[in-house]
């Protein structure tokens, strides 16, 4: 080629491909089918949305709401605790406590929630007594398993034993992400190994930790809504002791979907603000090259 | 504490391989020195064990003296407590290869950290001590910065800083450069020769010949977790008595590192 054609060449404009088309039809054939699909939905005669709007806030969803909350947040609470308990002896050197706690990830990872929540319902079919009892000392101290064991327990015992061994691997995780070097650097400065973990590993562990607690408290409360099949009392336990009356199913599972759409909105909100408090100083990037080209 | 180290008979294994084969070293204090040799020779072995970030397998080391690490209990050597060790720790400032910096932390937060939580310095002081700490390694604009932000060469002089603000009477310094890009070296070493007129004794394990020579008032050589040679380290240098140190400054580049200006 020519140095004149290259130059003429080079002269012209690009314009760019039009994607006019490409871009609209597909977008406008979604939006069709899902309003198609949703008016379908909403507009169903079996859709009885007068009996949606008298439940919503019925006393017995309401309470409901409240008790799978309190679920939410003790399995949350007391998971997270044991999952940090089941790290610490996991990562304590000591052989027996290690394999204690891999077995205990194992079991209660590797089985169904659902399974659980039966088995810890029916604990008494095996254990007809629990507590501890030493007939020559006429010691006793414990009671009747089904006495003990009431649905609430039976689903507490049962969701929080299942989401330690979950927090217990995200923990870990949280602590194997903080290189050996932060606390050699700790130690050699003067901490001891405590106040290294407290002061250096521990903050950075959080931030890693984070995200998938967060993801964890949202997957805890849905999972509550399974402890309706041993009668737990939370909002699915009461949509479906209402819809078992009425037969209006379809009714009451808007209504619990709306609430725990409601939930996971608000959950998801709080842990982004967390997120975000917590990550201060990693989102200054483009301020700071403009200060380093004025340093 | 004024600072000398004594070390008799070190020996440290890690699964099986014998990394310091009972090493004698007597570094006197205030002063400078340089201990070089081939990867692997045990070098950074030695300096952390002098700080017990690795415990020895047998031998002991005295500082100004005394027993660091161990104490002396009916006829034999104990380990020392938790709390006596990081007593020990604080007397001696370490610099790492990889830096180090506390990830979580800002430059002035990082150097900070030690006289807040370590000695309970009250804060303003700490933080004022902190700055003038930071601007006399050249970072006193970089104070905010958290260490992501900031080079190799200005992370590891906030590592330096961090290790200065204990106030320690040793520097420990585990190849301090040698993780650095060729161009960012020269302002670390910079620092480190400014540091030898402040009168503590400076450990110094590193690959930089020609720094040594330049600082240091003594060389050790050490090879396959022994010291070979040691000495006035213009002598070590430049007429080596053992034929292994001559091989191995042989092989290592003599080209003159130029040592920046105070950055």
């Amino acid at each position: 080629m020519t140095s004149t054609s290259l130059e003429r060449l080079a002269a012209l404009p690009v314009r760019r491909k039009t994607r006019v088309l490409s871009r609209w039809v597909p977008a406008v054939l979604i939006a069709a089918i899902v309003v198609g699909i949703g008016w379908a939905f909403i507009s169903a005669p079996a859709m009885r949305w007068d009996v949606v709007g008298e439940y919503l806030f019925a006393p017995r969803i309401v309470s409901g709401v409240g008790t799978t909350i309190l679920f939410t947040v003790l399995t949350f609470v007391i998971g997270l605790l044991l999952g940090l308990l089941v790290t610490v002896m996991r990562q304590s050197g000591n052989p027996v406590l290690a394999v204690a706690c891999g077995a205990y990830i194992w079991l209660f990872r590797g089985t169904p929630l659902l399974v659980q929540l039966v088995f810890w319902f029916n604990l008494a079919l095996i254990f007809p007594y629990l507590g501890v009892r030493i007939p020559a000392w006429g010691i006793a101290i414990g009671g009747d398993a089904n006495d003990l064991i009431s649905p609430f327990t039976a689903a507490l015992v049962g969701l929080t034993l299942h989401s330690a061994a979950y927090m217990a691997e995200v923990v870990r995780g949280g602590f194997l992400a903080v290189p050996g070097g932060q606390v050699d650097a700790a130690l050699a400065i003067g901490m001891t190994e405590l106040e290294a973990q407290r002061h250096v590993v521990i903050p950075q562990a959080i931030r890693v930790i984070l995200p998938p607690l967060g993801n964890q408290f949202i997957d805890i409360l849905k999972a509550t809504s399974i402890v309706s099949v041993i009668g737990g009392g939370d909002l699915m336990t009461r949509a479906q002791q209402i819809y078992g009356q009425n037969y209006q199913v379809i009714a009451l599972l808007v209504v619990a979907s709306l609430w725990y759409l409601v939930l996971v909105t608000v959950a998801t909100l709080g842990q982004s603000w967390l997120e975000r408090s917590l990550d201060r100083g990693r989102h200054r990037r483009p301020a700071v090259i403009a200060t380093e080209v004025t340093a | 504490m004024s600072g000398s180290i004594t070390m008799r008979g070190v020996r440290k294994s890690f699964h099986g391989t014998e990394v310091l084969k009972g090493v004698d070293l007597d570094i006197a204090a205030h002063s400078v020195v340089c201990i070089i040799g081939p990867s692997g020779s045990g070098k950074s072995t030695l300096l952390r064990c002098m700080n017990h970030l690795e415990r020895m397998d047998s031998g002991l080391m005295l500082v100004d003296g005394e027993l660091a690490g161990y104490t002396e209990h009916a006829g034999h050597l104990r380990e020392a407590s938790a709390r006596s060790t990081s007593l020990v720790r604080r007397g001696m400032g370490m610099v790492f290869q990889q830096f180090n910096l506390f990830a979580h932390l800002t430059a002035l937060q990082n150097v900070t950290l030690g006289p807040l939580r370590v000695l309970g310095m009250p804060r303003a002081q700490a933080e004022a001590e902190g700055r003038e700490l930071l601007a006399s390694v050249g970072l006193a604009a970089h104070a905010a910065k958290f260490p992501s932000q900031l080079s190799g060469g200005q992370q590891q002089r906030v590592a330096i800083a961090r290790a200065l603000a204990m106030k320690p009477a040793i520097m420990l310094f585990d190849e301090p450069t040698s993780a650095l890009d060729p161009e960012l070296i020269g302002e670390v070493l910079a620092v480190m020769k400014k540091l030898t007129t402040a009168g503590m004794t400076m450990v110094i394990v590193t690959h930089e010949i020609s720094f040594a020579r330049d600082v240091a008032d003594t060389v050790v050589f050490m090879e396959d977790g022994a010291i070979v040679e040691q000495g006035q380290a213009e002598r070590v240098l430049s007429a080596p008595r053992s034929p292994r140190t001559a091989e191995f400054l042989r092989h290592v580049s003599h080209a003159p590192r130029l040592v920046q200006e105070e950055p």
